[in-house]
């Protein structure tokens, strides 16, 4: 009954119990943490535990299980397990024996009933059922704990058994025999649970086997810890005090046991690391406390691996250390990414430094360009001013002054065109350095370069040299490239030249050479410093590969590059060797007493370094002292196949001619040779003439060239230099100051006094040289000469004597003149004066009035189309903004008026042009299309970029507003024939 | 008034006026141009100026006082004057008028006013200075004295 179900319960339990854990393993299981579902209670059968890694010595083990304070825990806590498991199993049997005992009670009970009953029976035959009912009423209450159902169930079975005859024989019999049968069913139950509980006795005793239950215990906690580990990059140890293997977990694989077990890591092993893993272990045990280290191992069995070791010390129950327990983790993978996180994160640190470097380094750079960009402002603003007072003092030199004043006047115009030069040059160097400077790239023509340069440079000219030029016939007839930086360079050198000669020649010889890089060795060998050249090419080399581009995108055949280059030498005082190194740097001069002696600011030779090495050549310098200098400079140009066409036709007819060695038009130039003799010093004093006297040598050219080129190939230099547009102002200021000493004997020998003091010194000049007397030079007779020198105008001069020259030699010298103008042009340039702005209109032609010029005047753009419709001008002056029609776009449509001969453009701009067809027809005959109008653009800032859209519209060069004389007089000594 | 009392009043006048910065370089320029043949240059290129500065102003005044104003037109202006100025040697005036420019670029309509009653002040400034000098010069004149040239620039 009641204890059935009571053992039902008890086993539902152990269902429970055997399905959340194997079945011999009851809750003292949960010490070894394995919890396993009991849906995967397969698992560890199907996963085959790879006994092989695992190599015990047993016996070892047995002992360290004896006697190692780890072994005791472990022991004991299987023990403990153990125990508690028998607890429980004697729990359980007391339970059934109370259940037991309980339903023995119940059986007691029952019997006593029965016993009571038949008391009863006994005692009141026929008494009242009322004490059965009170009894059973009070067995139900005193036996509230047995299940009542089945009690009733029973009872009430018993009850209807009973029902039948109430108080008869049959029925006492009945019922006696009814108790004695249930007694007899109460003792077999009793029997039955005895043998149950023997039965679970039995086998308690059968389950308690404590060994076979340890050990499979420790198998599954081994197997368990297989199944985790086998898989692991751990290898797990045990080696004894003497570190010798004793046990060992995941070893490597191709080592069998014996390999192992019993034998040191360094018996082992062979190679990096190993060593090191031993002492460390060794340290451990020594120490007896834990550690961990990281060791790099590089061994023939594995290569190179990093293993995380971490090594425990094993006691003894004594507290020895008897050995220690190893496990090493491979971290190779991790190590290396962390050197390499390490090294990342160094390199960002690196590139942070550098970059906060750099910023430093812009910041510096934007300081020093803003310095520079300062500097260049500052000295635009102090040009203006002091160009007042040097045109001022011109003027001033103009008027009529003793002596004294004169010299003074001279020292102080000298001074001032110095102060001037070094500002033109701060500017010019800013421009280079901060990039500003574009370079351009126009046809031109080398000997007409040089052959200018040279005239320019005769017309200064204060001493006895001679200058002379050479272009050597392989020099195309054509290049391209920045003719004006060119030729700023050349006269650079050349004063230079001229500056530090004081007697012998100063020359230009130019000449095709090969690709430089072999040039450059040879240069290098005449130079006595050569420390200039490395920056030099690398420039170049630079610049090259740029051309190279420009040449992939044009045909290579059209435009092939040619290297020209051009030696400028003199017969001067040469340069010491020791100023070599500074020669080429910024405010740099040979010595004090140079600077002192000859003036000149220093920068003329940086600039035309930087300059050249803008245009991606090189300069280069030899010199010894007292014999001379050669400045040698070498340019890549562009070669322009496209030159002597028709477009050229009619300049070749006045000025290139001669130019031409194979012309055959001219002797003089037959071979490309200029020859300015000294004779004509006196007479460019005044009226700056250059003096052109070509002189064509009989013998061979080249051969004399070369000759004159090795008597310089020693020299020595000091350069200054001047701006070409400036130049020849400048030469003209800073003559007087040298010529001053002349001046005096001037004084004396003065015959002519009517005129102003360019006319003494003119006579001076040719009373000096007589000899190298040019005999036309004197020849200054007509009505105009009088007339414009009262008015002080040396330009006037200049162009009377222009008119006693020959035809060739005035055209070869104005390039803007043309041949059929001449009997007008060279009485009175015309000159057209495009302004808008009525107050720049008055003080423009007053001013051009002062330099002895009328101008026409127009308002616009496309009134100044008109003006040279009708009218051939020698030189036009255009302001840049302009309503109507601006002096760009007119500009423009004038140069496309030159190169067609046709107004179709400015008609296309919408410009009503005045002159009727017939009109047109032979004013365009009378001005010959191709001929190139001087336009002079009047711009209101100086600045390079409103220059740059002057020259890319056609214009020539440029004046800045407010227009003075002074510049008004440059622009017109450069454009006008004189 | 003596005359050479006056030629002096009349160099220290031109030396303020310099010092000052009313005039630059540009203006003597205008004063060497002037001589027998041209006597009244300096008076006549100066009336120019009052007259052009006057309708100058006027047409800036104008075009800032529309509603849009259109800054291409009054750049315009501000160039032809700063052109007249710095021909005359105005300084003042011209530097005003490069900053007018800016501004004009900016399109700044605010800053162009201010700088318009700026260049109306100092162009008023300088014509009072300019006529006082031309007054002088007449004096000068009219006493029977030469101009005294002047010898030094600010």
């Amino acid at each position: 009954m009641g204890c059935e179900i009571e053992i039902d319960q008890s086993e539902d339990m152990d269902i429970v119990l055997s399905s959340m854990w194997p079945e011999n393993i009851n809750e003292a299981g949960r010490q070894f943490n394995i919890e396993r579902p009991g849906a995967d209670q397969d698992m560890l059968e199907e996963v085959t535990i790879n006994k092989e890694s695992n190599i015990v010595d047993f016996k070892r083990l047995m002992e360290l299980t004896n006697y190692s304070d780890k072994g005791n825990w472990q022991l004991a806590n299987l023990i403990k397990n153990w125990e508690y498991r028998q607890a429980n199993a004697v729990r359980l049997l007391r339970e059934e024996l109370e259940n037991l005992s309980k339903q023995q009670e119940e059986v007691e009970l029952k019997k006593l009933e029965i016993l009571e009953e038949h008391r009863f029976e006994k005692d009141g035959y026929g008494g009242d059922k009322r004490p059965i009912s009170v009894l059973d009423e009070h067995l139900k209450y005193l036996y509230q704990d047995a299940p009542r159902r089945k009690n009733d169930v029973i009872f009430r079975d018993e009850k209807i058994e009973i029902d039948a005859e109430y108080d008869s024989v049959i029925y006492w019999k009945q019922r006696s025999m009814n108790l004695e049968k249930l007694l007899e069913a109460s003792l077999q139950r009793e029997q039955i649970l005895l043998g149950k509980l023997q039965e679970s006795i039995e086998n308690l005793e059968r389950q308690s086997s404590p060994v076979e239950e340890l050990s499979q215990v420790l198998m599954r906690a081994d197997n368990f810890l297989h199944f985790v580990l086998q898989n692991a990059p751990v290898v797990i140890g045990h080696q004894d005090k003497e570190l010798r293997y004793r046990f060992i977990f995941n070893h490597f694989p191709s080592l069998r046991e014996e390999d192992i077990i019993g034998k040191t890591d360094v018996e082992i092993f062979k190679g990096a690391g190993v060593k090191e893993s031993q002492d460390f272990k060794r340290e451990v045990l020594e120490r007896g406390l834990p550690a961990k280290r990281e060791i790099t191992f590089e061994t023939e069995l594995f290569g190179t691996k990093i293993f995380l070791i971490y090594v425990e010390p094993v006691f003894s129950k004594t507290g020895e250390t008897i050995g220690v327990n190893y496990m090493g983790m491979e971290v190779t993978d991790q190590v290396r990414k962390r050197e390499k996180m390490a090294k990342l994160r160094e390199e960002m640190a690196v590139q942070k430094a550098k970059e906060t470097e750099l910023n430093k380094t812009i910041h510096i750079t934007e300081e020093s360009m803003r310095a520079k960009q300062m500097l260049a402002t500052m000295s635009h603003e102090i040009r203006s001013p002091l160009s007042g007072v040097v045109s001022m003092a011109e003027i001033l030199s103009h008027t009529k002054l003793d002596k004294e004043q004169r010299q003074l006047l001279n020292v102080m115009l000298s001074s001032g065109d110095l102060v001037l030069q070094l500002i033109n040059d701060i500017l010019d160097l800013s421009k280079v350095e901060s990039g500003v400077m574009k370079l351009e790239a126009t046809k031109f023509r080398p000997r007409e370069v040089v052959k200018h340069v040279l005239q320019t440079a005769a017309a200064s000219l204060q001493k006895l040299l001679t200058l002379e030029g050479h272009v050597a016939d392989d020099v195309p007839v054509e290049v391209i490239g920045d003719v004006l930086r060119i030729r700023q360079i050349l006269t650079n050198l050349v004063s230079n030249a001229i500056k530090f000669t004081h007697e012998g020649k100063v020359g230009i010889k130019i000449y095709v050479v090969p690709e430089p890089h072999s040039l450059t060795k040879q240069d290098s060998q005449k130079m006595s410093s050569d420390q200039t050249t490395d920056s030099a090419t690398m420039g170049k080399e630079l610049l090259m590969s740029e051309m190279e581009e420009d040449k992939v995108s044009h045909p290579d055949a059209e435009e092939p590059v040619v290297w020209i280059r051009c030696d400028v030498y003199d017969t001067g005082i040469g340069i010491p060797e020791h100023a070599m190194p500074t020669l080429f740097k910024k405010y740099m001069q040979v010595g004090a007493d140079t600077a002192r002696k000859y003036g000149g600011t220093g920068l003329g030779l940086a600039i035309c370094k930087q300059l050249v090495e803008l245009m991606g050549g090189y300069l280069t310098v030899s010199s010894k002292e007292h014999y001379g200098s050669t400045f040698t400079f070498i340019l890549p140009y562009k070669v322009s196949l496209i030159s002597d066409s028709s477009d050229d036709s009619d300049e070749l007819s006045h000025t290139e001619n001669q130019d031409f060695p194979n012309d055959g038009n001219d002797d003089d130039l037959h071979s490309g040779i200029f020859l300015f003799q000294p004779h004509t010093l006196a007479s460019q004093r005044s009226g700056r003439i250059p003096k052109l006297s070509p002189i064509t040598y009989g013998f061979n050219a080249s051969q004399r060239l070369n000759g004159l080129l090795e008597d310089s190939s020693s020299p020595s230099s000091r350069i200054t230099y001047k701006e070409t547009s400036l130049e020849e102002d400048a030469y003209s200021a800073a003559g007087p100051m040298e010529a001053s000493s002349d001046l005096e004997v001037s004084q004396t020998h003065s015959l002519l006094s009517n005129n102003s003091c360019s006319a003494e010194k003119n006579e001076l000049g040719h009373s000096d040289m007589n000899n190298h007397f040019h005999p036309y030079a004197h020849s200054t007779s007509s009505s105009r000469v009088s007339e414009n020198t009262n008015k002080t105008s040396e330009t006037s001069v200049s162009q009377e004597r222009y008119q006693t020259h020959e035809e060739r030699d005035r055209a070869s010298e104005c390039s803007s003149s043309n041949n059929a103008e001449i009997p007008t042009a060279e009485l009175k340039p015309k000159i057209l004066l495009v302004e808008d702005n009525k107050i720049i209109v008055t003080v423009t032609k007053s001013l051009m009035k002062q330099l002895g010029h009328n101008v026409d005047v127009v308002n616009n753009g496309a009134e100044a189309l008109r003006a040279v419709q009708r009218q051939s001008y020698d030189l036009i002056l255009m302001d840049v903004c302009m309503p109507v029609m601006d002096g760009l776009q007119a500009t423009r449509l004038i140069r496309s008026f030159e190169e067609t001969g046709s107004w179709d453009d400015a008609v296309k701009a919408g410009i009503e042009l005045q002159l009727p067809p017939e009109n047109s027809s032979p004013n365009s005959q009378q001005k010959k299309p191709g001929k190139r109008i001087p336009i002079i653009a009047m711009t209101a800032n100086a600045l390079s970029e409103s220059a740059d859209d002057c020259f890319a519209n056609g214009m020539d060069s440029f004046v800045s507003k407010p227009v003075t004389l002074q510049n008004l007089r440059q622009c017109l000594q450069q454009y006008l024939p004189e | 008034m003596e005359v050479d009392q006056l030629q002096r009043s009349f160099l220290e006048y031109s030396r303020l006026l310099f010092h000052e910065g009313f005039l630059d370089g540009q203006f003597s320029q205008l004063q060497l141009l002037q001589d027998e043949s041209n006597p009244d240059f300096v008076l006549e290129v100066v009336s120019l100026f009052f007259e052009d500065s006057e309708r100058l102003l006027n047409d800036l005044t104008i075009a800032l006082d529309q509603q849009n104003v259109d800054f291409k037109k009054l750049d315009a202006h501000v160039h032809q004057f700063k052109g007249s100025s710095s021909s005359i040697g105005a300084q003042r005036v011209k530097n005003v008028c490069i900053a007018f420019r800016n501004l004009c670029d900016e399109q700044n309509a605010e800053g162009c006013l201010r700088c318009l009653q700026q260049v109306k002040q100092e162009y008023l400034l300088v014509k009072t200075k300019l006529e006082a000098l031309l007054r002088l010069e007449q004096q000068i004149v009219a006493a029977g004295g030469a101009i005294p040239m002047l010898n030094e620039f600010c």
